[in-house]
């Protein structure tokens, strides 16, 4: 039998000495998502340490909304995830709610959801597409900006932006949808509905992406709660929750009626996986593949809320209701609300001293946990793995610096 | 499940740790004295009956009015008070501790107030800590790794307290 050192691939000759050296990745590295730093510890091919070190695009939203009502805020959640932009809005105008124990018209609800999921698929498209992108494959990235594209269309018909929409906000929307946007909206469903196949032949299936991803960044069930992950990442590792079925009473309300699975994997199955591709063999639970095959099952499933929306909103009779005045007094005391953002549990808190203006907000970000943990993942792992482990978190560095 | 009896439950496995509580706010809290919130956090991490596996978020928050003539109205003496947001997965249940520490250690200016830290329960609490240590200035004691976060290492100065001032001139960049 040969020595298990001689088969190891990665090690190329014995008599060769390496040293250890530290190589910086980024702050402007495209498969950093944005501008992160990694300090990497390295002996040869083999990462020994890595160290996220972030703040670059620290824009001193929390202080900055210490001095902006409450509604004026809503732009500077924009702008934390801007790949989803509408649930960021979401979060905090439900904080606010939850504070002032506010109801929205049954409409807006189910308006809310619409776009919310609508979100949801435009914010996993980027995150599919650009995964690709980090393991060196070029065309599913324009595949799902050409998808995304029709998403961001709707939702430039339906509030004029394009990337910082501030549609959803306290107390409601700013407009209702104009007409025909409905039956827009259904043609692309039914149009991106069959195209779904494609990206697994692309990606999920995809021999060289499967050799990248499976059994890479092996995140364990019990590290990921500790770390506070959250989202895909969560679930990737086999946790089953998703704050649209588990989260507080005002936000599951939202989806009251609505008949969705939890995209996890129990007992070895995924919800309705005779419909998807087989789990490649090689894949373990909680690596780089499972990570990336959530996200592709929650967009399936998003366009199925969004199908279950639209039926329910175009049934409602009634406006969608008048959004809160620009400086309206709050009362006094905390809120926090956690929501299901496409990236993670995104939770703002807002303390209220009884005025116009919050005392103290504050943004818990989803991506910043899910960051942390990158330095246990990438630990004894290769270079090349970096990227990958990296980009299947799928953070966005505006909401990890605010 | 964080009513009255789970208080008691509380109280009975580490004594003296309960300062206060209000069970009926929007979220429900518990406050903590300041010395003890590691050992607190570690009984509901490891053996309370419901364990709260995961650190969600901290808070600082900065009980400062500026504004003399306000302040002068205020019904709460000035102080940092420090929020938990925990979570428990297998309960899909969240709980709030709350911390009042003072604004400064020994009402010394730029001596900064100490809590024990949480990393040695949740891996996770390192960044946290070091981000409110970073904007807040709260110093988390056991921490393995304290430094700035967000902001460069050199800065000057806690953003988010209330009474802070951004400096003129940070390397030649013209700061107000």
């Amino acid at each position: 039998m040969a020595n298990a050192i001689e088969d190891d691939p990665r090690i190329i000759e014995f008599d060769v000495r390496t040293d250890e050296m530290l190589v910086n990745m980024g702050p402007q590295h495209p498969s950093t998502h944005g501008v992160l730093r990694l300090v990497l510890r390295t002996d040869g091919e083999i990462v020994s340490e890595v160290e996220p070190h972030i703040g670059y695009l620290h824009r001193c939203a929390e202080k900055i909304g210490e001095n902006l009502t409450h509604r004026q805020w809503i732009p500077y959640t924009d702008r934390m995830d801007y790949l989803a932009a509408m649930n960021m809005n979401l979060g905090w105008s439900l904080a606010v709610e939850k504070l002032m124990k506010y109801e929205v018209s049954e409409k807006a609800r189910h308006l809310r959801v619409l776009i919310a999921e609508l979100g949801r698929i435009a914010s996993h498209l980027v995150g599919m597409g650009a995964y690709g992108l980090d393991l060196g494959t070029f065309s599913p990235f324009l595949y799902a900006f050409r998808e995304r594209e029709k998403i961001l269309d709707l939702f430039e018909e339906a509030c004029g932006a394009r990337l910082t929409y501030s549609y959803i906000t306290i107390g409601g929307l700013t407009a209702d949808l104009p007409p025909g946007w409905l039956q827009r909206c259904e043609a692309f469903l039914d149009q991106f509905e069959p195209i779904i196949q494609e990206y697994h032949t692309l990606l999920t299936t995809n021999a060289i992406f499967v050799k990248r991803t499976a059994g890479v960044g092996v995140l364990s069930r019990d590290m990921a709660i500790e770390y506070g992950c959250s989202g895909p990442v969560l679930r990737g590792s086999g946790v089953d929750q998703d704050l649209r079925r588990d989260g507080e009473a005002i936000y599951t309300a939202m989806y009251d009626g609505y008949a969705f699975e939890v995209a996890v994997q129990k007992d070895g199955h995924y919800p309705r996986d005779h419909e998807y591709p087989a789990v490649p063999a090689g894949t373990v639970l909680g690596d780089c593949w499972h990570r990336f095959f959530v996200r592709m099952l929650e967009v399936v499933q998003s366009m199925d809320l969004v199908r279950q929306s639209i039926d329910r909103y175009s049934a409602c009779k009634g406006t969608i209701g008048e959004p809160l005045k620009l400086a309206e007094k709050m009362p006094a005391g905390d809120a926090y609300l956690e929501t299901e953002c496409p990236k993670g549990q995104m939770g703002f808190y807002l303390v209220s001293d009884g005025s116009a203006k919050p005392w103290r907000v504050r943004a818990r970000s989803s991506s910043f946990s899910n960051l942390a943990v990158t330095p246990e993942l990438c630990r004894g792992c290769l270079i090349a793995d970096v990227p990958a482990v990296v980009g299947s978190l799928d953070i966005v560095m505006g909401e990890i610096d605010r | 499940m964080r009513g009255p009896a789970f208080l008691q439950q509380l109280q009975e496995a580490v004594p003296d740790a309960v300062v206060g509580d209000n069970l009926t706010a929007l979220d429900p809290w518990i406050e903590i004295a300041a010395g003890k919130v590691a050992e607190v956090c570690r009984w509901l991490a490891k053996s309370s009956p419901v364990r709260f596996d995961s650190l969600q978020c901290i808070t600082a928050v900065d009980w400062l009015e500026v504004d003399p003539k306000k302040a002068a109205k205020a019904s709460w003496e000035p102080h940092t008070e420090l929020v938990y947001h925990l979570w428990s997965t297998p309960a899909k249940a969240s709980l709030v501790l709350k911390c009042k520490l003072p604004r400064w250690k020994n009402d010394v200016p730029g001596d900064l107030p100490e809590v024990p830290s949480v990393t040695g329960v949740w891996r996770g609490a390192d960044w946290h800590e070091r981000e409110v240590y970073d904007l807040s200035g709260v110093w988390f004691t056991g921490h393995p790794d304290l430094r700035r976060i967000l902001c460069p290492e050199d800065w000057e100065g806690y953003p988010l307290r209330k009474d802070y001032e951004q400096p003129l001139d940070y390397h030649g960049i013209r700061g107000r």
